[in-house]
């Protein structure tokens, strides 16, 4: 099955108000995802750019219901919803726990591992803008090699970002998944069928920052894209264990090029004291796990 | 018939969850709480018990857990001890902020560093402040009694209730129960009503960012702000005073035994010594009572159940013909002195009632106390006061203090 844009469910969850920035890929990502799951979804929320997107009390913008927790427990909370959602023969609702990265690959990381483990009947999406954004643009475990954030002004980051792709592939959940909001038929199909799937399903989304990554507002897209191009951001599936690339990193892999990654740090200014060593690590990195990838995907 | 049963604590904890018939159950091992973990497993397991439990990695996620389970409407428990609870400290605070009837077990035992497994109440004490209501047991038919209560008082008030009781002393120690018939448990619990719903039918997006004045919501109608809902805990905390009483009363009616609401008083008809504490220490004060009563001692035993909210009128009045006030307690709060005292000195303030109140600390980390150790210590304070000396005096009970 392949949607294009005419088939993208036409109702919009997020009403205008949001109180993201301008030019949020969290935003864009957000409204397909909505879109794809539909109303009869509960989403799980910790304190994040999303907690803030969904407004102040008494208004929000968004329209399905959502829970706001504590920033270590999300994939708990949703293991509660389901629970109780389980408990109270109420199977038909989607659960959604989306995280951002900080969420995800640091201090939310037990919470989701359990999840995981227990395969929870749940999706689990983070939302990966690769830093902690809502504090003032923090040094995550996501952050990439040699990105300025407040918490690294001067020196940069010095490791590189966690795999975590691979993290989630060790705990054997049924579907695992990336997105980028500069793909957006590719990312509501990968949701559309996440609902379908029983167990945790894993989503990755590539979210640009304007303001945390130090770009144009009107660049989301396409820095979005040179992620892709650049091989930094494979578009993938991981399906009981066979991974296939998707989408444009599907048409890298069998006959484009993919572009050197100084395309895309160039664009951004959390680059800017980058030393040329740090490039060519992170191009190295780059190269390595894409190289992984191809040899593995099953297309 | 209801049937007697020889039981420890934690079973009579287990049983009363059981009969309560939570829809969720999430719970992380820890001594000495873990065997009502282990038996309501076995009981979702066997199908005595109609529940999801969920097995998380952590107490932090037991009660995250239980958060969202109890929003979307489903009756929860879950219990712990000591670092468990402190583990779960962000998380009392969500449960009590959320309003959510959450009812938890602390099986009360020391806190690390050093590590100790044995029992004191320095673990729920240090949570007071977390907006959560305290009910203390002294003995396991008190236990499975304060359970079923528990359920009744939180889903009234919709506050979270924490049933504290002594780690080993009684999670540990047999003694008979009488266990209450189910229907008349069901007759007692009415089903839990959520005050509001995480449903799709009804999107809303809960507790999300507050700003610290009132707003507007879309139909201008003016919506509470961070602090109108700080002062509704407050509020509500005032009326399960009231709540605790009433449900106390309707138990008794119901299944015949009186545990006094907030308070108990032993042998304190013409008493001027009056002896408090918590839990099992103020159970085995009344022992102390009767060997002293035998040498002419007018003294009583007023034991507090409730220790959030804490019955500041109850004890007015209870203690309003003191002349002396000794309080045994389980926990410290450093440099200061026994937490308790320090409560009942300031529930006393201004009341008319100038008795000292001398501050013990005792059975931390499960050093023994004997009944002949309160007995020592309470000859020991009439002697040394006989009245006034007690001003910033905390006497650490049979403590080596080198
Ligand atoms: C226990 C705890 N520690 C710290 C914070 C402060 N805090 C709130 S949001 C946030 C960063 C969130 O980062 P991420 O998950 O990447 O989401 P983003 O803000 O980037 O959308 C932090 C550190 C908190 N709310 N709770
Ligand atoms: S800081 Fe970045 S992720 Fe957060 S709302 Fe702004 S653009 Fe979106
Ligand atoms: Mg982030």
């Amino acid at each position: 099955m392949h949607e294009n844009l005419f088939k993208i469910n036409e109702k919009e969850y997020i009403l205008p108000g949001s109180r993201a920035c301008q030019g949020c890929g969290l935003s864009i990502a957000y409204r397909y995802i909505l879109k794809a799951l539909r109303e009869n979804t509960i989403v799980a929320i910790p304190p994040s750019c999303l907690c803030v997107l969904h407004g102040l009390y008494p208004n929000t913008s968004v329209t399905v219901p959502a829970l706001n927790i504590t920033f270590a427990g999300n994939a708990a909370s949703a293991s509660g919803i389901v629970a109780a959602l389980t408990a109270l023969n109420r199977p038909d609702i989607t659960v959604l726990a989306l995280s951002g990265d900080g969420g995800t690959y640091d201090i939310g990381i037990q919470s989701l591992s359990g999840a995981a483990e227990r395969n929870t009947d749940f999706i689990f999406a983070c939302y990966d803008n690769e830093a902690y954004m809502n504090t003032g643009t923090q040094r995550s475990g996501a952050t990439p090699m040699g990105a300025v954030t407040t918490t690294t002004p001067v020196l940069t980051k010095k490791d590189h970002k966690k795999d975590f792709i691979r993290i989630m592939e060790a705990h054997n959940i049924p579907y695992i998944a990336t997105v980028s909001p500069a793909y957006p038929i590719d990312l509501y199909e990968k949701f559309v069928k996440a609902k379908r799937i029983k167990g945790t399903r894993y989503i990755q989304i590539d979210t640009p920052c304007p303001p945390g990554w130090g770009y144009p507002a009107k660049d989301t897209v396409k820095i979005g894209k040179l992620a892709v191009e650049t091989g930094i951001f494979p578009l993938l599936e991981i399906e009981d264990g066979k991974l296939r690339l998707t989408g444009r990193s599907n048409t890298l892999s069998v006959k484009g090029k993919r572009m050197p990654i100084i395309h895309y740090v160039e664009r951004q200014m959390r680059f800017r004291k980058m030393s040329i060593e740090q490039l060519n690590q992170l191009q190295s990195w780059v190269d390595k796990r894409w190289n992984d990838f191809t040899n593995r995907a099953d297309n | 018939m209801s049937e007697i049963r020889i039981i420890t604590g934690n079973e009579a904890a287990a049983l009363a969850v059981t009969l309560c018939e939570p829809k969720v159950v999430a719970a992380y091992p820890i001594t000495p709480q873990t065997k009502i973990s282990e038996l309501l497993s076995m009981y979702v397991e066997t199908g005595t018990l109609k529940a999801e439990y969920v097995r998380v990695e952590s107490e932090h996620s037991a009660l995250t857990v239980l958060i969202s389970a109890s929003t979307v409407g489903a009756r929860v428990f879950t219990a712990t001890s000591s670092n468990g609870l402190l583990y779960m400290h962000e998380q009392l605070h969500w449960a009590a902020g959320s309003r959510l009837p959450i009812v938890m077990c602390c099986v009360n035992r020391g806190v690390g560093a050093p590590w100790s497994i044995f029992n004191d109440q320095q673990d729920s004490m240090s949570q007071r402040d977390t907006g959560w209501i305290q009910l203390y047991c002294r003995d396991n038919q008190e236990i499975i009694d304060t359970v079923i209560q528990a359920y009744r008082i939180a889903e009234q008030v919709y506050i979270p209730t924490m049933v504290c009781y002594d780690g080993f002393v009684l999670s540990h120690t047999m003694m008979p129960v009488e266990i209450p018939e189910a229907a008349q448990v069901k007759n007692f619990l009415p089903p839990y009503r959520p005050h509001t719903f995480l449903d799709p039918e009804r999107p809303r997006t809960i507790n999300p960012v507050f700003f610290p004045w009132r707003r507007e919501n879309a139909e201008g109608v003016l919506c509470d702000g961070y602090m109108e809902m700080r002062y509704k805990l407050q509020r509500d905390f005032d009326t399960s005073l009231e709540v605790i009483e009433d449900v106390n009363v309707q138990y008794t009616d119901l299944f015949g035994r009186n545990y006094g609401g907030l308070i108990w008083e032993y042998q304190t008809g013409d008493a001027d010594i009056f002896v408090t504490g918590m839990g099992s220490i103020a159970q085995e004060a009344t022992l102390a009572v009767d060997a002293l009563r035998e040498e002419g001692i007018k003294i009583g035993v007023v034991g507090i159940r409730s220790f959030r909210p804490f019955p500041k009128e109850k004890l007015i009045h209870a203690f309003s013909r003191a002349r002396i006030i000794i309080v045994f307690q389980k926990a410290i709060s450093y440099g200061n002195e026994g937490g308790l005292s320090t409560e009942v000195k300031a529930a006393l303030y201004g009341s008319g009632i100038d008795a000292p109140v001398h501050d013990y600390i005792a059975g931390l980390g499960g050093r023994d106390v004997k009944t002949r150790e309160l007995i020592a210590a309470i000859r020991d304070t009439l002697e040394r006061s006989g009245g006034g000396d007690c001003k910033n005096k905390t006497t650490w009970l049979n403590c080596h203090r080198g």
